[in-house]
């Protein structure tokens, strides 16, 4: 028999029991569902943090106060953290010219009023260079003006939010805001951005960062932003930067660089684990599934035993027998693959309708992993009923009616 | 272990037309399966055409039961799912013709037991005689050397009985061997001769009294 007539025949034999045919398909389609859902989410959590680390920009290292162990122990006698100043920025930028952007960032919480319409808003103190360093365009005006990094200017760059919120419809270019106790000149609205790391962009305010530490009598910076000048610099810029520091205070690392790289490759890590095992769990279904296609297939092998004692007397050798059966097991399977793969599409589908910012899509390396998953259960689930059958004995079989 | 079979020296000449009966249990069955290479001879030697068949392995005997033997069964064993046409094609796709001869012979083969105009029923929308017609067509279709019939007419009333006894005995008139297998002594006393079978031996052998 021709693979043609082979499937032509499973397929007479598959569509004769409609009704168990398609529970098993469903069965085994709800467990391909299940990989390819599961599998899709995990990506897409990963996908979406991926792109959130992205959006910092690849050449990005960020400099904070303090020493953060990510591994080992902790140490029993902490040194002295030292602030992290605006000279230590000027001195990274003097020392590592590879560092090719460089910005301060200090970060405190007041009230911004105007008129008599008011908000609690974050205070982002920077300078100029924020803005190449972190991709960002402004709606109108213009931003932080490029002075000194200790000079203090009494102007602001707001938020989308807090321009809607605060302003309404009027023009807030050259108008006078207070923040806490103190009055700045409105230069710049910025473009929406929305959420990055945690923070809401459109409801900040920026203001130069020698005023933001006097405001809020800070001492110490909260981050350094480097970019580096090439991707791959980034190593020699941290370790450039970590070298600098450390001899301006006095020989210790006390601070900690972070990088893309190595937050992505960590965030990748617990994801990638997130995403198996969750291919873990819909793998369990799929073999559940599995075993209800050997089920139906046994059944359907002691069902038709005289039909397979006939196929044995008018020539169909034990191979034969075994072929006609394992093809209806694969049939089975890829057809409730196949159900699957679409049912996991639908639902990718509608996760990502209900949450745009997750993106939900199946990973191609799941599709293919489901196709032949299910190729491969049928193949593994139909081998024993498919021998079963074969090793009948065609008198006995003929015997039975 | 149980002996179905004592001693059976039995030579059938092609063409020939032979009913075997005897009582349940008498060992008929067994020679049968015998003859149509469903079983294997425990001792003993079954030549076929002039060839020995009683040793050959699974595979090789499959295909001497697919192209030299032809079987009718009581409950004629059709594929409840197919049509007859597709279940006389069965022969022929375990064998490999080709699809254009096998739409040629499934039509001959229908066409010779007067069934053209059923190719397309399934079983269950078939009488019973048209049913054992059906199987006629499919035991034949591959042109074997022996048709096996094993109680024939014993599910089906005496007209369609009657009407495929005739049927048989008309291929057996263009040249094919029948070997019928029955206890109806109405339907065995029809053939040129009789095997009659006691306790797994030949008790009788020669024309119907």
């Amino acid at each position: 028999m021709g693979l043609y007539e082979q499937v032509r025949f499973a397929f007479c034999a598959v569509s004769g029991h409609r009704l168990r045919s398609l529970l098993t398909l469903l069965g085994f389609g709800i467990g391909v569902a299940a990989v390819v859902l599961l599998t899709a989410l995990g990506e897409g959590a990963r996908a979406y943090v991926t792109s959130e680390f992205m959006s910092l920009g690849s050449n990005l290292l960020i400099v904070l106060p303090g020493r953060i162990e990510t591994s080992g122990a902790a140490p029993l006698i902490g040194g002295n953290t030292r602030d992290l100043t605006l000279a230590d920025m000027e001195s990274v930028r003097r020392q590592v010219p590879r560092a090719r952007h460089l910005a301060p960032l200090s970060v405190g919480a007041a009230q911004a009023a105007f008129g008599d319409r008011r908000r609690q808003v974050t205070i982002l103190g920077t300078t100029s260079e924020y803005l190449t360093l972190r991709h960002m365009t402004l709606t109108s005006g213009e931003f932080l003006p490029a002075l000194d990094a200790d000079r203090e200017a009494q102007v602001a760059v707001i938020g989308e939010t807090i321009r809607k919120e605060l302003f309404g419809a009027e023009n807030p270019l050259g108008r006078s805001m207070r923040v806490g106790e103190w009055r700045v000149r409105v230069i710049g609205v910025l473009e929406p951005k929305g959420m990055t790391l945690g923070m809401n962009m459109d409801e900040v305010v920026f203001v130069p960062v020698a005023s933001a530490m006097r405001i809020f009598n800070q001492s110490s910076l909260f981050r350094i932003l480097i970019e580096a000048a090439a991707h791959a610099d980034i190593e020699d810029v941290r370790r450039d930067v970590l070298k600098t520091l450390a001899t301006r205070h006095d020989g210790e690392e006390d601070v900690t660089i972070l990088t893309q790289d190595s937050m992505l490759a960590s965030f990748n890590r617990i994801l990638g684990a997130l995403t198996l095992s969750l291919a873990g769990i819909a793998a369990v279904s799929l073999s559940v599934a599995g075993i209800g296609i050997m089920n139906v297939m046994l059944v359907s092998v002691s069902e038709r035993t005289s039909e397979i004692g006939l196929l044995k007397a008018i020539g169909a050798p034990p191979r034969a027998i075994q072929r006609v059966f394992l093809v209806e097991a694969i049939l089975l399977s890829l057809a409730g693959g196949i159900l699957g793969l679409a049912a996991g599409y639908l639902g990718a589908g509608v996760l990502g309708h209900a949450f745009p910012s997750l993106p939900a899509r199946p990973p191609v390396w799941a599709v293919m992993a489901a196709i032949a998953v299910s190729f491969g259960a049928g193949v593994a689930f139909g081998v024993m009923p498919a021998r079963r059958a074969a090793r009948l004995d065609p008198v006995t079989a003929l015997a039975r009616h | 272990m149980v002996r179905a079979l004592e001693s059976a020296d039995l030579t059938i000449p092609g063409g020939d037309y032979v009913a075997i009966m005897g009582p349940s249990g008498s060992g008929k069955s067994t020679l049968l399966h015998l003859l149509g290479c469903l079983d294997r001879p425990t001792s003993g030697s079954y030549r076929l055409d002039g060839r020995e068949v009683g040793a050959l392995g699974e595979e090789d005997l499959a295909e001497v039961r697919g192209r030299r033997i032809g079987f009718v069964f009581q409950f004629f064993h059709l594929v409840p799912r197919l049509t007859a046409a597709a279940n006389v094609e069965l022969p022929m796709l375990l064998a490999g013709v080709r699809p254009a001869e096998r739409r040629e012979r499934v039509a001959a083969a229908l066409a010779s037991v007067g069934l053209s105009d059923r190719a397309d029923h399934r079983p269950d929308q078939l009488s019973g005689g048209q049913r054992q017609r059906v199987a006629i067509a499919r035991a034949t279709v591959m042109k074997p050397a022996i048709l096996l019939a094993d109680e024939p007419t014993g599910n089906l009333d005496r007209a369609s009985g009657q009407e495929i006894i005739e049927l048989l005995e008309r291929m057996n008139r263009d040249g094919l061997t029948l070997v019928v297998v029955t206890h109806d002594p109405e339907v065995g006393h029809r053939a040129r001769r009789i095997v009659r079978l006691v306790d797994g031996r030949i008790a009788e052998d020669g024309a119907p009294s």
